[in-house]
């Protein structure tokens, strides 16, 4: 008796060891991410929404002011309407993002998938752009969208000399000229994902259909369509992230200022603006640069939630 | 075998430890008696002149090293202001001027100049307002440079073609209309970068405005910008597009300098800044200047005029005896004199005599009827500044989506939401 209940003692002492073990290998792994995401993420985050509160005498914190900061931001001019027509922009960055790059990137991930003569070397080939550095890009393509860069020679070289446009100099086309640019660029990203996505689908399922002599638009619908839900999720949130994040590509193709005439502005481009100011709009205001920012983190996840939430209801499992 | 590859690893790492430790303290040995300091700029193309010019100042002042770090025009600000908010930053720097200035100096990460260096008192009212903080009155910087917004001319196409220098509005559109017909653009400017546009208000607005005239009034708030004459400046601006590039709304700034350096464009017009990175460029280009002309033969041709750059001390400097041995030397005859020679620019340090320079002497020729440059001088003091009101607004005209009236309007409802003499 005495040997088994130390036995169970021994036994309920390894556990504990072990469970100790476990515990220490996580926290080990753990904390750098935590720490990573702690000073970076959270820290930052705070921090805007502490200096939100506050009214600034250029680069010093002044008193506390409540929500003044939000307030002038929705509610006063120019503020107002340079976040609406920022906000704006991004919407119609998320719009052409969701209807022009991720349907393409389901078409060609579907295209891929069908095992097409040469689908291993496109699969390469839409990818690369994905890997260049998104400045890069944007200055490049700053160049080839002059009047006399690359795209209005090459509309001249084939006859259609009557479209050469200066893309990134009217407000109607800027916009657009730097969406396209991105999607040229991240198309590839969309594919491979939902490439993953329909290679994953369960072969009896399509074998089933095929022998039920389904047709293909029919099996994309009805079978494919359905289970690549998760996949569409994780793309629409990385589309709302990053729709709601455009910075870098305005940037370096129009600038800070979002030219011509506020036409490019995002409220990226906005919140860097104001918070920092530029050598031409002047002194920083922090305190509604903070409040941009965190405007920016709000709406990021509520509508990321929504869009998990949406997309969820639609998933299939099998 | 292991044993062995750890024990020459560790006596490697041991070597190269001591040997890194002899040089980190043979340098120190070599610094020891010295005073560091740093010393930034926003002109990486300037680099080798400052070197030059650190390197006469180390040779009279052998305890004194200067270190200099140049960043990135446009991210400057952001750089200086985050250091410096940290307590840190460099101890001597190139300072903004007006509103980029109050910035700094309202912080209180600026160090009030008059008491180090009595010499400031010696410099033209004009420069020492690019270095004084309208919120309380003091002198932050040591003016170094002013620039001037005027028309950059090829003299081998006028010659070509027996043009002279406009002394009307409507000479001047005749110039134009010659150059055309020879196969140049006329204009070489652009509308794709926004403060572009508010160089080219500052070389041709002032004749149409009304120069200084217009600016008084404007800055007591007894006219505004929905005035009749800013509006026809607004106008005779879009006029102008004809001249300009083919899609001159996708012409940026690198675009319209090689329309003038190389040759395809005779006229443009830009800031006194431009004149060495031209003759760098393209030393064959034989240019010259000119203000824009009024309408009327005996209107005055105004030319912008505004401080660019001043020379300012960290408030937080340790080595505030060093950092102002330095600032002394940047505001020296002899700094101010290399300032001409050398960068081509305009120096605002008192008693240079900067007419050895052609170019700087037709210059100050042209000064004779300067004139504050109208938003940045005037209005880059509040959010949203003047010259961002108007660099959109401009940009709006020129690409033909907004009225010379609607933009007018933009750029006084802007003003007119922090400007008190506005809002009466």
């Amino acid at each position: 008796m005495v040997h088994y209940l130390c036995t169970m003692e021994n036994q309920g002492w390894n556990m504990n060891r072990r469970q100790r073990n476990t515990a220490s290998w996580i926290t080990l792994f753990v904390t750098p991410g935590l720490l990573i995401v702690g000073l970076f993420i959270l820290l930052p985050l705070f921090m805007s929404l502490y200096n939100s509160l506050f009214s600034w005498n250029q680069l010093i914190r002044g008193e506390f002011v409540g929500l003044e900061n939000f307030r002038r931001l929705l509610g006063t001019y120019p503020y107002r309407e340079r976040f609406l027509n920022a906000l704006g922009n991004n919407v119609t960055w998320f719009t052409s993002t969701m209807l022009i790059q991720n349907t393409l990137g389901l078409l060609f991930g579907f295209l891929l998938s069908r095992k097409i003569p040469g689908s291993q070397l496109f699969r390469r080939i839409f990818f690369i752009p994905v890997l260049f550095s998104i400045v890069a890009v944007g200055f490049l393509w700053g160049i080839y969208l002059k009047p006399s860069g690359l795209l209005n020679n090459f509309l001249d070289l084939v006859g259609l000399g009557s479209f050469k446009m200066p893309w990134l100099g009217m407000e109607s086309l800027a916009t657009p000229s730097i969406i396209m640019v991105n999607i040229w660029r991240w198309v590839g990203f969309p594919s491979l994902v939902f490439l993953a996505a329909i290679d994953n689908v369960p072969v009896e399922c399509l074998e089933a259909a095929y022998l039920e002599g389904v047709s293909e638009w029919k099996l994309f619908w009805k079978i494919i369509f359905p289970l690549i839900i998760p996949a569409i999720t994780i793309i629409t949130v990385l589309t709302v992230i990053g729709s709601l994040n455009v910075f870098e590509q305005i940037y370096t193709m129009t600038g800070l200022d979002g030219a011509p005439n506020y036409s490019t502005d995002t409220i990226g481009t906005l919140f860097y603006r104001t918070a920092f100011g530029s050598i031409d709009a002047g002194s920083p205001e922090i305190g509604i640069g903070s409040a941009i920012g965190l405007v920016i983190y709000l709406l990021t996840f509520a509508i990321s939630l929504a869009s998990i939430f949406v997309t969820k209801r639609s998933e299939v499992q099998l | 075998m292991k044993k062995l590859l750890i024990v020459s690893l560790l006596l490697i790492m041991s070597v190269s430890l001591g040997l890194f430790a002899a040089g980190a303290s043979e340098q120190a040995d070599d610094t020891k008696d010295k005073t560091v300091i740093e010393f930034w700029t926003w002109r990486p193309e300037d680099i080798e002149f400052y070197d030059a010019q650190i390197a006469k100042f180390e040779a009279e002042n052998p305890d004194i090293d200067v270190i200099q770090t140049a960043h990135k025009n446009t991210e400057y600000n952001t750089i200086l202001a985050a250091s410096l908010s940290g307590g840190s930053g460099p101890d001597v720097f190139q300072g903004r001027a007006y509103g980029g200035l109050a910035t700094f100096a309202d912080s209180g990460f600026l160090e009030p100049l008059e008491q180090w260096l009595p010499e400031l008192k010696d410099y033209s009212a004009t420069a020492l307002l690019g270095a004084t903080s309208p919120t309380d009155g003091k002198v932050y910087g040591s003016p170094a440079v002013s620039q001037t917004v005027f028309m950059y001319y090829n003299k081998g196409v006028y010659e070509e073609l027996g043009l002279s220098v406009p002394r009307t509005w409507d000479e001047m559109i005749r110039n134009f209309e010659a150059v055309e017909k020879a196969g140049y653009i006329a204009l070489g400017n652009g509308a794709k970068d926004g403060w572009t546009l508010e160089t080219m208000l500052g070389g041709m607005g002032p004749a149409i405005y009304g120069g200084t005239d217009f600016y008084n009034a404007v800055i007591k708030g007894e006219k505004n910008f929905l005035d009749p004459a800013f509006i026809d400046m607004v106008e005779t601006m879009k006029s102008l597009s004809k001249y300009l590039p083919d899609m001159y709304v996708g012409i940026g700034y690198e675009d319209m300098r090689g329309n003038f350096i190389n040759e395809i464009a005779p006229h443009l017009i830009a800031g006194s800044y431009e004149a060495a990175y031209f003759r760098a460029q393209n030393p064959d280009l034989d240019f010259g200047i000119f203000a824009v002309p009024g309408r009327k033969a005996g209107d005055p041709a105004w030319v912008s005029v505004y401080a660019d750059m001043n020379f300012a001390m960290n408030a937080a400097s340790e080595k505030k005896d060093a950092a102002v041995r330095f600032l002394k030397f940047l505001s020296s005859k002899e700094f101010g004199k290399a300032m001409v020679s050398e960068l081509k620019m305009v120096t605002s340090v008192p008693g240079v005599d900067a007419s050895s320079d052609a170019f700087i002497s037709d210059v100050l020729d042209l000064q004779k009827h300067a004139t504050p440059y109208l938003f940045l001088v005037g209005f880059r003091y509040n959010q949203p500044t003047g010259s961002s009101l108007w660099q959109a607004a401009a940009q709006g005209v020129m690409a033909g989506t907004l009225s010379p009236r609607e933009a007018a309007q933009q750029v006084q409802d802007g003003i007119a939401s922090y400007y008190e003499p506005f809002q009466k």
